[in-house]
Formats: structure tokens, sequence, C-alpha cells
């Protein structure tokens, strides 16, 4: 018994002895330009971010452990200030086999604007409004390389719900959604054991996927209700559903072809959605060592346009950046349009480095022309722009 | 069998007159097929790099990158890049299939998004980090990749050298031309000049330092690599190289890089 806790010990120090640190830790200022659409929405905000990651190996690189958290402290909008573990994950290599046990963050598909396959981590929604934040998510999960392809087997248990903004955010729907009051088609709730599956392989230029998820769909759909005081909100209903997706993307020269379409079946809806697009780029613009890329990808989906999300027949117009600069400054700038109400809103992002460890980001965002029919109306008034100061260690 | 040995002893006759005759592209060819194959068999290697770049002004700035490299048999080599700094790119990783003429498979992890993304090799003139380095200047330096012709021999430092010129032969690159100097013992590349599309003198590498591994295999310490058009330089120190230390094809799998440290 005392050898097992000494062996326990020593196990321990050699593990945080191996362990890496590393994180990055950011101010982030942003202004709202016109006047707030809804009652308590704040003008502008300040808030912090933490994201500390601890990491490290043992038995040669065949065992692994992480964890990495996240943190944002805003005063303003109480929606917006939570923590989340995005990895609290043990990692096993048995030669093609892989096995991860845990929580993690994950992330499936090729398209730019839009993440269709993307089902398997909750997305928190309060961190950004393209579905690229999210939240960890517990699983059992093998990954198994054969000559033929990987092959990944994901079981889900335990549920993550949506983050929305409270009443005083900003680029929120029009009521509150109140998430005291999720509700779930599965008796199980948010303990409903989920499953997944994807095959993925590289034919030489093209890169195939195809996934399979069955259990609590991530999107909720969003019902009209009362909070305690009797003011009107939306309560989010988590559906069971199945859905098939393929991604696939060919890269031949200047030129990359993306397309992800998923088949999506609920109580709700069966609907099928899909985007595609390509990326183009030119190398060395005027004999400089600055890369221009343009992109363009459209989106659909079957649903009628009261059920569909904002995307529903919308063209992507973007253009990116490289300057292969010694501090990697990048920008990426974007138009959404609705192809049916001609609703837009554009986006840029800049990005450089400062120092050695140094990151700050320039984002703009308007909405124009919005159709008061369109989901994005709600959004109207939200033209911002937001800076960020992060520093990474 | 006995025709065909005949055959091989006349040959081996015949070259060397044959040698006397042979023109300065056969030269060049083959003292680049001579230079790959005293480096042929190295199995694997890791190595790590400290890149200092440099500004007109003097400014610096640092990347610590570490690299595995593993020999392909008949093809070019696969090599994986995990950077430690600047810390904002902690944890990004580039994993390169190099083949020859073909492009190259290329995929990038970025640690930001956890996303492993197929990128285009397309951009074999483009600068590697913001350096003075192109991607081209890095990669595996198979054969085929030029057509070489001979220039002379000359003393370089204390060694002798070969000094040839070399052409890309494969397609996007920022050079019409290359001049190398190699020493005839060991195949060290110890300077190369670079001729932009202009055909105007872009950049000077200057390799020093050279350190033998196994008895066999010279890699050089330091790699200076200065933009004359710029300014701008790129310093690459190389440290804690290892050969044959046993990596496998199951370690440069684009699905692997997410977890690789």
């Amino acid at each position: 018994m005392r050898r097992a806790v000494s062996g326990l010990g020593l196990l321990l120090i050699s593990v945080s002895a191996a362990a890496e640190f590393s994180g990055n830790v950011a101010a982030e200022a942003a202004i709202f330009s016109e006047s707030p659409q809804f009652e308590d929405q704040f003008d502008d905000n300040v808030t912090f971010s933490f994201q500390p990651k601890w990491d490290g190996e043992w038995n040669d690189g065949d065992d692994l452990w992480s964890l990495e958290l996240f943190l944002r402290v805003d005063d303003k909008d109480a929606g917006r200030e939570h923590a989340d573990i995005r990895e609290a994950l043990w990692l096993h290599v048995d030669g093609d086999n892989e096995w991860r046990i845990g929580i993690n963050t994950m992330f499936w598909g090729v398209t730019e604007s839009r993440h269709l396959v993307d089902v398997i981590n909750q997305i928190d929604r309060v961190e950004g409004i393209d579905g690229e934040d999210k939240l960890g998510q517990p699983m059992i999960h093998l990954k198994r390389y054969q000559d033929w392809g990987v092959l990944d087997f994901l079981l889900l248990p335990g549920f993550r719900e949506r983050t929305f903004q409270e009443k005083e955010g900003r680029l929120r729907t029009p009521l509150v959604v109140d998430t005291d009051q999720a509700e779930y088609e599965s008796s199980d709730e948010e303990r409903h054991v989920d499953y997944s599956l994807r095959f993925s392989q590289t034919y030489g230029d093209l890169d195939l996927g195809i996934s399979w998820f069955k259990g609590t769909s991530r999107d909720p759909v969003l019902l009209p209700g009362f909070d305690d005081k009797g003011n009107p909100v939306l309560t989010p209903f988590y559906e069971q559903m199945t859905q098939a997706g393929v991604d696939a993307q060919l890269i031949y020269e200047d030129w990359i072809w993306r397309l992800e379409y998923i088949r999506r079946e609920a109580e709700s809806n069966d609907y099928d959605a899909y985007t595609a697009g390509f990326e183009y780029t030119f190398y060395g613009i005027m004999e400089s060592v600055v890369d221009l890329g343009w992109l363009v990808e459209y989106s659909a989906d079957s649903r009628p346009d009261d059920e569909a999300d904002i995307l529903n027949n919308d063209v992507f117009l973007g253009t990116r950046f490289g300057f292969n600069d010694a501090q990697s400054s990048e920008v990426l700038a974007g138009f959404f349009i609705d192809t049916d109400n001609q609703s837009r809103s554009f986006r840029v992002e800049g990005n450089r480095r400062f120092g050695e460890s140094w990151k700050g980001t320039l984002e703009l965002q308007t909405f124009s022309d919005i159709d008061p029919d369109d989901l994005l109306a709600a959004l109207e008034n939200d033209d911002f722009v937001l800076l960020e100061m992060a520093y990474y260690f | 069998m006995f025709k065909l040995e005949s055959l091989i002893l006349l040959l081996s006759i015949a070259l060397p007159a044959a040698a006397l005759a042979q023109s300065p592209e056969q030269k060049g060819l083959e003292i680049a097929q001579a230079a790959r194959a005293y480096d042929k068999g190295f199995t694997d290697f890791t190595a790590n790099m400290v890149m200092t770049l440099k500004n007109k002004s003097g400014q610096t700035s640092r990347r610590l990158i570490r690299i595995r490299t593993l020999e392909v048999e008949g093809d070019g080599d696969k090599s994986l890049s995990i950077f430690d700094e600047p810390a904002d790119v902690k944890g990004t990783k580039m994993l390169t299939y190099s083949h020859g003429l073909e492009p190259d498979d290329q995929w990038l992890y970025l640690p930001a998004l956890k996303k492993v993304k197929r990128i285009s090799s397309r951009n074999k003139s483009g600068p590697f980090m913001g350096s003075t380095f192109a991607f081209e200047d890095l990669g595996s330096q198979e054969v085929e990749k030029y057509t070489y012709r001979y220039l002379r021999n000359e003393p370089c430092g204390e060694m002798n050298c070969y000094v040839m010129e070399r052409y890309p032969a494969y397609k996007f690159s920022g050079y019409t031309r290359q001049v190398v100097w190699l020493d005839t013992e060991g195949y060290r590349v110890v300077r190369v000049e670079y001729y932009d599309r202009k055909k105007s003198l872009l950049k000077t590498l200057i390799a020093s330092d050279f350190q033998q591994y196994l008895g066999r295999y010279w890699r050089p310490r330091l790699m200076d690599m200065v933009n004359h058009q710029t300014g701008k330089s790129t310093l690459l120190e190389w440290k804690d190289y290892e050969f044959k230390t046993g990596l496998t094809d199951r370690d440069f799998r684009s699905q692997t890089l997410k977890r690789i440290k």
C-alpha cells in the first residue's frame, strides 16, 4: 500500500515536472456605432479573457494528458461572463488506435463561411457569431488508422447547452433566451448519450470525410415563453436528431474547392443543407511577397425561410491578404449577401504580432439593407468595431 | 548472362573516355546524383532550429522550430515542423510530403481552431514565417527538381568546391537559376546564390560550421540567408541533431498533427 502511494506520488511529480504551460490573456474593447435596438443593451464594452493550457506526456509519447480552461470576465454582459473546460483529456496511443477519454474540442469540415458537419461540440455563441468558438464535450473517442482511411468512433455522454447573451448584450435575439428553462425531447435530458462515426481519407489532392451523428441536436429550437417574472422570453428546446454529413476538399494549383453537405432528420424538420465554393489565391501579387486570396461560397438550406438559420440562401464573398511579414500580418474581409432579400453583413478582421508575445486584432462588422423578415433584423443596429490585445505565454 | 557482363566490362572501360567528352549539363547532373547518393540512408533525423529574422534597420525577431524528417524510399522526404515561438503560434505544426516534380502535400494544424487544414503547396516562392527563406529553399532537394550545368572547380575556404548552376524544373519557382558551391568530398553545400525571375541576384545563402553525423552525413550549424534587394537577412542555427531516432510513417500522419507534442 505504502509502495503504491509513493508510486502514485512519484507519478504525479514526474507528470507535473513534465507539464508544459502555455496560453494567453486578452483584453477586448468593443464600440457599437448605433443606438441599441432593444432595451438595456450597452453601447460599448470592455472584457477580459484568460485561456491557460497545461499538457504533458509519458511512456515515450504514447500517453498524453492536457487541461485547457477558458475564462471570460464581462461586467456588462452577464451572459458572456463564463468559464469552460475546453480540454481535460487523457490520450493513449496503441499502434494504429488512439483513445481519447475526457473533455475535448474538435473541428470537422472544410468550408470557411459555415460549419455544417461540425456537430460534436456545442457552440460557445457568446464568444462569436461564426461558430468557431466551442464548449468542451465529454467523450470516449477511438481513432483507428486503416490503410483505406481513418475511422473515428465517438461516444458522447453529457450534453452542453448553447451559451446566449443576456439582456444587456449586443448581437442577440430580440427576446432574451432563458437558458434556465432549457428542455429536451429525450427523457434522459442532458444525460442522453450521443454517438458519432466518421470516416476520412486523402486521395491524392482530394480529402474526403463522411460522418454520422445520432443524439441531441446542438442547435436548439427557440420557443416563445415567459420567465419567472412573467416577461416574454425564448426557451431553448433540444431535439433528438440524426445527421449524415459529407465534407470534401480538392486542391489544384492555385485553387481550393470545398463542399460540405448534411442531411438532418429531427422532430421539427427533415432537411438538407450545403455550403460549396472555392478559394483562389494569387501568390506574390505585384512582385511583392503579399498573397491575395478570393473566397466564394454559397450556402443553401431546404427548410422554409422562417425555419432555416441565417444562411439559408446566401453568398459569401471574401478576400484574404497574407502579408508574409515578420509580424504575420493578415487581413480577412467578407460579405454575406442573402440572395432572396439582399440583406448584407460585412466583416473585416486584421491581425498582427507586436514584439515577440503580443497579438493585436481589429475587427469591424456592419449589417446593411437588412430585410425586416430576415433573422439578421435583430442585429441591424449592432455594427461594431472591436480591438483585442492578447498576450501569449 | 555472359554477354551482359562483357557489355558492362566494355562500358566501364569506355566510360572514362566518355567522361572526358561529357557536357557541363551531364557533369552537373552527375554531381547532383552523387551528392544525393552520399546523403542517402540517413533514415530519419530530428533537430531544433532557432531562426533569427533581421530587417534593414537591424531589428530582430526570433522563431523556435523543431524539425522531424523521415527519409522515404523512392519519393521525397516527409517532414514535420513544430513551432514553439513566437508564443502566439505555439503548437502550430506543418506537415509536408514532398514529391520531386509533383506538388507536395501539405497540412497545417491551427491550435486556436483545433483544426487540421490541408493547404496548397503552390506557394513555393513565398517567405517561410516572414523570413528570407522561401518554402522552396527549405524543402527536400530531389535531383529531378532541377536541371544542372557544371561551371568549374575552385577552392572554398579550406575545401575544394564544385561550382554549378541549377535551374528549377518544378512549377512556380521564384528563381530562374541558382549557383551552388558544394565541396568535392562530403558534398557540403556551402554557398548558394539565387537569381530572381528578372534574372538579377536576389539572395545569397552561406552555410558554415559543418558537423558530421554517423561518420557520414554533414549538416551545417549555421545558415545565413541575405536578401540583397530588401536588406533583410535570416540566420538559422541548427541544434541537437539526432539521426536514426526510430521515427516511422505513423509519426507523419495528418490526423496525428493535433496530438503531437
